[in-house]
């Protein structure tokens, strides 16, 4: 910056000169990968385009918990694009994120959403058609452990707010159906990816429960006729969302750029990259074009469990509803 | 280590063997350095850490019956583990170093294969052929065993990791062992047994304890080979490593580091307790 400056007073005409160029670093959540791959070089072509600048964008992924915690410690990204709202309040809490970051951005800073569905083995042999059917005695189901996927946490919650509906709001009733769900799972990976692994590759289990994301991934990658995708009666509005490192850009003088970065995920284009990965868009537009792919659903959304806070201290805190599930009693 | 500082300098300190090799204050110095910043300080970080709920919050955390039963499965899984790996690496430590067949230095260098290989790979391949699927785990599946994602699955992916520890601190003791020893002993009338129980065996003990010790260490902190064949269900066959990875996911950093000092603790009486077994075995053998 301070040399381009320079060169600007030196000599005026060069100061229409290509910037330097520019890195920035997303740090994400395991299934997004190839999400971002596509649109990092979207935006880095548009960036160029309009402002003369190339840009190069590094991608980091792992468990959405681990990725925030190694923010925490230091990591230097410059957006943040995690799994699930508790992640980036963790870094906000520590003072590298402005507190009001989820409404700097539309949809509750989530450019595009996802919800939690069943995936089952070809021509659905256990007949699996809604959340009842899980507890159905010899039904193996395989999903993440709550406590270290973001996934996992919004799939015990599409299971809670199931049952609380069944149950007519009560939602002591309803986590004794979730418990229910949860006896019938007899392996607890640790994400996402892990537990996709299991139920395809080793061939445990009659339904995954999870990412509508990962399941219309899982069936491209296993070839047609193998896995069908099951939509309950209804289910959680999953919001993955994504905010810029206010410490980190600010130092590193990137906030425009990093804030485009993250615009640009509204755009048309990009909405449509989403698609095609297996994202639900936000854009009406888009999301017409792929009505048939996401066919609209019956979702709540994390407010009905008064926020992420609240939720994460009343089922996924230690000695939460979740641990007490595997309490000996 | 203060007690001793001043004493540290003079070529004549008491406690010193002579020996013709100069740089002993430098040598000195760093190792003292290099074992401080390598381990005293990474273990005196982590024993600073479980102590944000006091004492009280510390022992909450690593009497919760979930910790216990997690520490019980990876110690136990661990010695169960490393006692087989001695008996199974004694053969193989055997067969390597006492017999000149036709493909020996290609399974000599298999041993080591799990030392290299990446944890991750491992677990990825003992999940894939011990699954109900796999090679091993289908037909174990007709005899009703079942290894994947549960506790046994833990022990098989030790026993895999351990196995090159006993094999490797085995191999120089059984190579060194002169046959003469044995001759003399048949030339004097014994039998294979006693050959085997009155001089091989005592020479080897101490080795024996060594692998089983460095077995036993390295499987119960085993995080990486171990999660993709244990089924991790809470209570049942959910390993030490993974309370703590869950606690750090939980932004639960004095549990963690609880649970963590535990293991520690657990690890350091247990290697306690094979060294005094290693040093009363030589003193006995001395005599």
């Amino acid at each position: 910056m301070a040399v381009s400056g320079a060169a600007a007073l030196a000599a005026p005409a060069l100061a229409r000169a290509a910037p330097a160029p520019a890195t920035l670093l997303n740090v994400s959540y395991d299934p997004t990968r190839e999400l971002y791959k596509d649109y990092n070089a979207l935006f880095a072509a548009d960036w160029l385009r309009r402002t003369g600048q190339s840009v190069h964008i590094n991608q980091s992924h792992d468990g959405s918990g681990k990725q925030a915690r190694a923010v925490v410690d230091g990591l230097a990204a410059d957006v943040v694009t995690l799994a699930l709202a508790y992640d980036i309040d963790q870094i906000a809490a520590r003072g590298l994120i402005a507190p009001n970051w989820q409404s700097r951005l539309p949809f509750n800073s989530s450019p595009y959403t996802s919800t939690i569905v069943f995936l089952v083995r070809k021509g659905n042999p256990k007949r699996i058609h809604d959340w009842l059917d899980l507890v159905k005695p010899g039904v193996q189901i395989v999903t993440p452990n709550p406590k270290t996927s973001g996934g996992a946490r919004w799939a015990y919650l599409a299971a809670l707010a199931f049952a609380r509906r069944h149950n007519g709001g009560d939602e002591n009733r309803g986590l004794g159906f979730v418990r229910g769900v949860y006896k019938n799972v007899p392996v607890l990976d640790t994400g996402s990816r892990g537990a996709t692994t299991t139920f395809v590759q080793r061939g445990i289990g009659d339904v995954l429960l999870g990412w509508e994301n990962e399941a219309l991934l899982a069936i491209d990658e296993a070839g047609p006729g193998k896995l069908e995708v099951v939509r309950p009666s209804m289910s959680i509005l999953a919001e993955p969302p994504v905010s810029v490192v206010d410490k980190v850009v600010d130092k590193k003088g990137v906030r425009p750029l990093a804030t485009a970065y993250l615009r640009g995920l509204y755009s048309e284009a990009a909405q449509d990259l989403a698609a095609r990965r297996h994202y639900r868009p936000r854009s009406a537009t888009v999301a017409a074009r792929y009505v048939a792919k996401f066919p609209p659903l019956d979702l709540v959304s994390i407010a009905s469990f008064g926020g992420w806070g609240r939720a994460q201290a009343r089922h996924f805190a230690d000695g939460g509803s979740f641990d007490k599930i595997y309490q000996p009693r | 280590m203060v007690a001793l500082a001043p004493t540290a300098g003079p070529p004549s300190a008491p406690w010193r063997e002579p020996s013709a090799l100069p740089g002993f204050s430098l040598a000195f110095g760093f190792t003292l350095f290099y074992l401080g910043l390598m381990v005293v300080l990474p273990l005196a970080a982590l024993a600073a850490k479980p102590w944000e709920h006091g004492v009280a919050g510390f022992f909450e955390v690593v009497t919760a019956p979930r910790t216990l039963a997690a520490l019980r499965l990876s110690f136990l899984a661990a010695a169960a583990a490393a006692a087989a790996n001695v008996a199974l690496g004694l053969l193989t430590a055997w067969v390597l170093s006492r017999y000149d067949f036709p493909g020996r230095r290609i399974a000599d260098a298999l041993v080591d294969l799990p030392f290299a290989l990446p944890t991750a790979v491992a677990g990825i391949a003992l999940a894939a052929l011990y699954g109900p699927n796999g090679w091993i785990g289908e037909a174990l599946a007709h005899l009703g065993v079942k290894v994947a994602y549960t506790p046994l699955g833990v022990f098989v992916a030790l026993l895999a990791v351990g196995l090159p520890f006993v094999v490797r601190t085995l191999q120089p003791v059984l190579e060194d062992l002169d046959a003469a020893w044995e001759e003399a002993a048949v030339t004097l009338g014994a039998g294979r047994w006693t050959i085997f129980a009155r001089i091989i065996a005592p020479v080897l003990a101490p080795a024996l304890i060594a692998g089983f010790a460095l077995a036993f260490a390295r499987g119960a902190g085993e995080y990486g080979s171990v999660i993709f064949i244990a089924g991790n269900m809470p209570m049942v066959s959910e390993i030490a490593p993974l309370v703590i990875v869950t606690k750090l996911e939980g932004y639960d950093y004095a549990g963690a580091a609880a649970v963590g000092v535990a293991m520690v603790v657990i690890s350091m009486v247990a290697l306690a307790v094979t060294n005094g077994a290693q040093i009363a075995l030589a003193r006995r053998t001395r005599r």
